[in-house]
């Protein structure tokens, strides 16, 4: 009994805590390292949350670096009006490489499943080359995904934005090494650490605010794969997917074609956290279609230059 | 809830994969999808049963050709700790992995297989636990199913180890018997062995004490970046940002700053932007001081009475990463705390065999996963304390300056 007495003296830190402190270190230190950063923001619970620890990290200046969003045009509505409610609230720059845009232009061509997935990674390389971006934060995270697992916190990229796993630089203590040569890069993974728990635990702590999509709400959707998608512009039904109502609410948001809702009661950030510390399937698992094509789908995604 | 980094350190013969997924299991952090996938490629695999080294062994080389390269991160949770798992892989050329992976740990687990006993690796194991000061050990006995649960074998495995323990540096040992293939040990109390009387594994994971490691004594305060807004309402703020490497620093105290030495007193501390009275270690907090001295990044604010090292001269114990050996003569980049400086190597003392921690004193050079002692002259002074005081202070990289590839993990002996 001694023992837990011991545990709650003060000068503890939580699980949250200690996450924070690291995850503002590493913001602060790409600051302090690299010329010209930048911060992935989509709107995504993952974002918002890296976005408001850059907030906490240089407080009280501003967020030194404008933030970059690459819009594959299959966007949520509700997602992309709260990108610009943060964008205007964190007073940051917003740049966006548009996927549309370089169709258009014959610099990608659209994918025959749909899905703007994979032909966003030359969109996000040409923007980031455009701005000279020499690192990019982005807020995915170990638990998500196995290629995810082995990736660096600091994660080096050639000149054509490839991951090299087999090459990583080792990364010890809270030591990074973000040095680069002209025309390479770093990927920077500040919530590398967090799980999916501790992200809407760390909303709650902090009542930050997401997109309504994350919490359930009436949504008509059909089913397909054992997912239920929403019926939209994004995501037609076949003749043989009937379409329901359902209360659903999403766990992740990505290409509005292929991100799935869950069946979901919880329409509070407490009774996200209550279904998030009991389920069973992965949030990628449940919502994402473009992991399914193989065992080593991201690998091969982050070869080319994926986040 | 708090949070608990270790280290597992093993081959996938002595089970550390099976362990690890059995961990994840029975604690129910597996989730339905993963484990089907993992079902899905040991089928494709022809395996007769569930490969649970699936679920930690990411890359297609690792499952290819069935082993972990590189160090993978898992997460799972009890009702009372959240723990972050480094699986490091354990064969010799992979010593960096394993390195890299002890370097944040709180704790290391070391497998070895109840058949085999002690072996030339687990005693390299267990030496790169104590070189990286990990402060808790636990020695994990597997396969006692194969050795018919038998105490006899357990005590004399366990007695050889501890002979070899005593002449490395680990306070706190535990050694446990288990079988992770069968569970027993791991999660719950197993009924083969009632002679056992320690806890199971997952028990101790959940409650070994690990407030007392963090170092709240050296005040260290790294700068890592100024703050200085362009803003009218903050005109005249100037704030140091950083992470507290060690200690507690409060409003009021006298403070110095290295390597100037100047004299000041902390007049605000600001967490997250909202004004504290004391902030300690491993918080990111940022530093405002009375008086308005020069302090840039890679200074550190110390107490006056409690200082490191201020020195160009420093003695390591250096853990090499790169293919290209380490010879008296070169120049790196080397990075500690926040500071960025030069480093020549002087000389090598010894280098260390890290299976029987024989000193070769002829050595010339380091080759890759090598570990030896090593003098470094840098072209301007490290704040530095000795590794085995402070992990944070004590340790840095080295970085070669043409590839900028992260090559050499230092740890200081003396500064």
């Amino acid at each position: 009994m001694i023992d837990t007495d011991r545990r709650q003296t003060k000068r503890h830190l939580t699980q949250l805590q200690v996450l924070e402190a690291e995850a503002i270190y590493i913001i602060r230190e790409v600051v302090a390292e690299v010329e010209n950063p930048a911060m992935m923001f989509s709107g995504g619970k993952d974002s918002i949350v890296m976005l408001h620890l850059a907030a906490k990290a240089f407080a009280p200046s501003a967020i030194p670096f404008p933030v970059l969003h690459i819009d594959t045009g299959h966007n949520f509505p509700e997602v992309l009006e709260f990108r610009d409610l943060c964008v205007s609230k964190y007073r940051v720059n917003l740049v966006v490489g548009s996927v549309q845009d370089a169709i258009d232009r014959n610099v990608v061509f659209e994918d025959r499943s749909g899905s703007r997935n994979r032909i966003q990674t030359p969109v996000l390389l040409e923007t980031a080359a455009k701005h000279g971006f020499n690192a990019l934060m982005g807020g995915a995270r170990r638990d998500e995904e196995k290629a995810r697992a082995k990736e660096r916190v600091f994660s080096f990229r050639d000149e054509f934005g490839q991951w090299d796993p087999k090459s990583q630089r080792p990364e010890l203590w809270s030591i990074y090494n973000a040095q680069v040569h002209v025309g390479e890069s770093i990927r920077v993974f500040p919530l590398s650490n967090w799980t999916e728990l501790d992200i809407w635990e760390y909303i709650a702590a902090e009542g930050i605010g997401v997109p309504p999509i994350y919490y359930a709400h009436q949504r008509e959707v059909f089913e397909r794969n054992g997912m239920w998608f929403a019926a939209n512009n994004f995501c037609q039904p076949t003749a043989n997917e009937p379409t329901e109502v359902k209360s659903v609410r999403y766990r992740t948001v990505g290409d509005a074609t292929l991100t799935a809702a869950v069946l979901s009661e919880a329409d509070t950030v407490e009774k996200v956290i209550e279904e998030v510390s009991v389920t069973r399937i992965t949030e990628r698992g449940a919502t994402r279609g473009d992991d399914k094509f193989s065992e080593a789908a991201m690998e091969d995604r982050k070869k080319e230059g994926y986040f | 809830m708090d949070l608990l980094r270790f280290a597992t350190a093993g081959s996938v013969d002595d089970g550390k994969s099976t362990l690890i997924g059995r961990l994840l299991y029975d604690s129910k952090s597996i989730f339905t999808d993963q484990l089907e996938a993992v079902e899905r490629a040991s089928v494709s695999m022809g395996a007769e049963y569930t490969e649970l080294a699936l679920l930690t062994d990411g890359l297609r080389a690792e499952r290819e050709q069935g082993i972990t390269i590189d160090v993978a991160y898992r997460y799972f949770a009890t009702a009372k700790r959240k723990f972050i798992i480094a699986d490091t892989p354990g064969h010799i050329q992979y010593t960096r992995n394993m390195v890299t992976g002890a370097s944040t740990a709180d704790l290391a687990i070391v497998l070895v297989d109840a058949r085999k006993g002690i072996l030339e690796q687990s005693r390299r194991h267990a030496f790169l636990v104590s070189l990286l000061r990990v402060p808790h050990l636990v020695l994990a006995i597997n396969k006692m199913d194969l050795v018919g649960w038998s105490e006899e074998r357990f005590e004399e495995i366990r007695d050889e180890f501890i002979e070899f323990a005593a002449k490395l540096d680990i306070p706190d040992l535990t050694v446990i018997p288990v079988s992770a293939l069968t569970g027993d040990n791991v999660v719950s109390m197993s009924d083969n062995m009632p002679w056992y009387t320690g806890t199971p594994l997952l028990n101790h994971l959940e409650n070994v004490y690990v407030g007392s490691d963090r170092n709240l004594v050296d005040g260290r305060f790294p700068v890592q970046y100024v703050v200085r807004p362009h803003s009218n309402q903050f005109h005249d703020y100037r704030g140091y940002a950083g992470k507290i490497a060690s200690g507690v620093m409060k409003v009021g105290d006298e403070v110095i700053v290295l390597p100037s030495g100047m004299p000041s007193r902390i007049s605000g501390i600001d967490y997250g932007g909202k004004a504290v009275e004391e902030a300690f270690a491993p918080m990111s907090v940022t530093v405002r001081l009375e008086d308005d001295i020069d302090i840039s990044r890679g200074d550190m604010i110390c107490r006056p009475n409690n200082q490191p090292e201020v020195s160009q001269d420093i003695d390591a114990m250096v853990a090499w990463m790169s293919d290209e050996p380490l010879r008296p003569g070169q120049k790196f980049a080397i990075k500690h705390t926040t500071r960025r400086t030069r480093a020549f190597v002087k000389d090598i003392y010894y280098e260390l065999d890290v299976n029987t921690l024989h000193r070769n004193e002829g050595a010339s050079a380091l080759q890759l996963n090598m570990i030896g002692r090593v003098k470094l002259r840098t072209t301007s002074p490290l704040l530095a304390d000795p590794y085995s005081r402070n992990r944070e202070t004590g340790g840095f990289v080295l970085i070669d300056e043409r590839s900028n590839a992260t090559v050499g993990a230092g740890m200081v002996v003396r500064a």
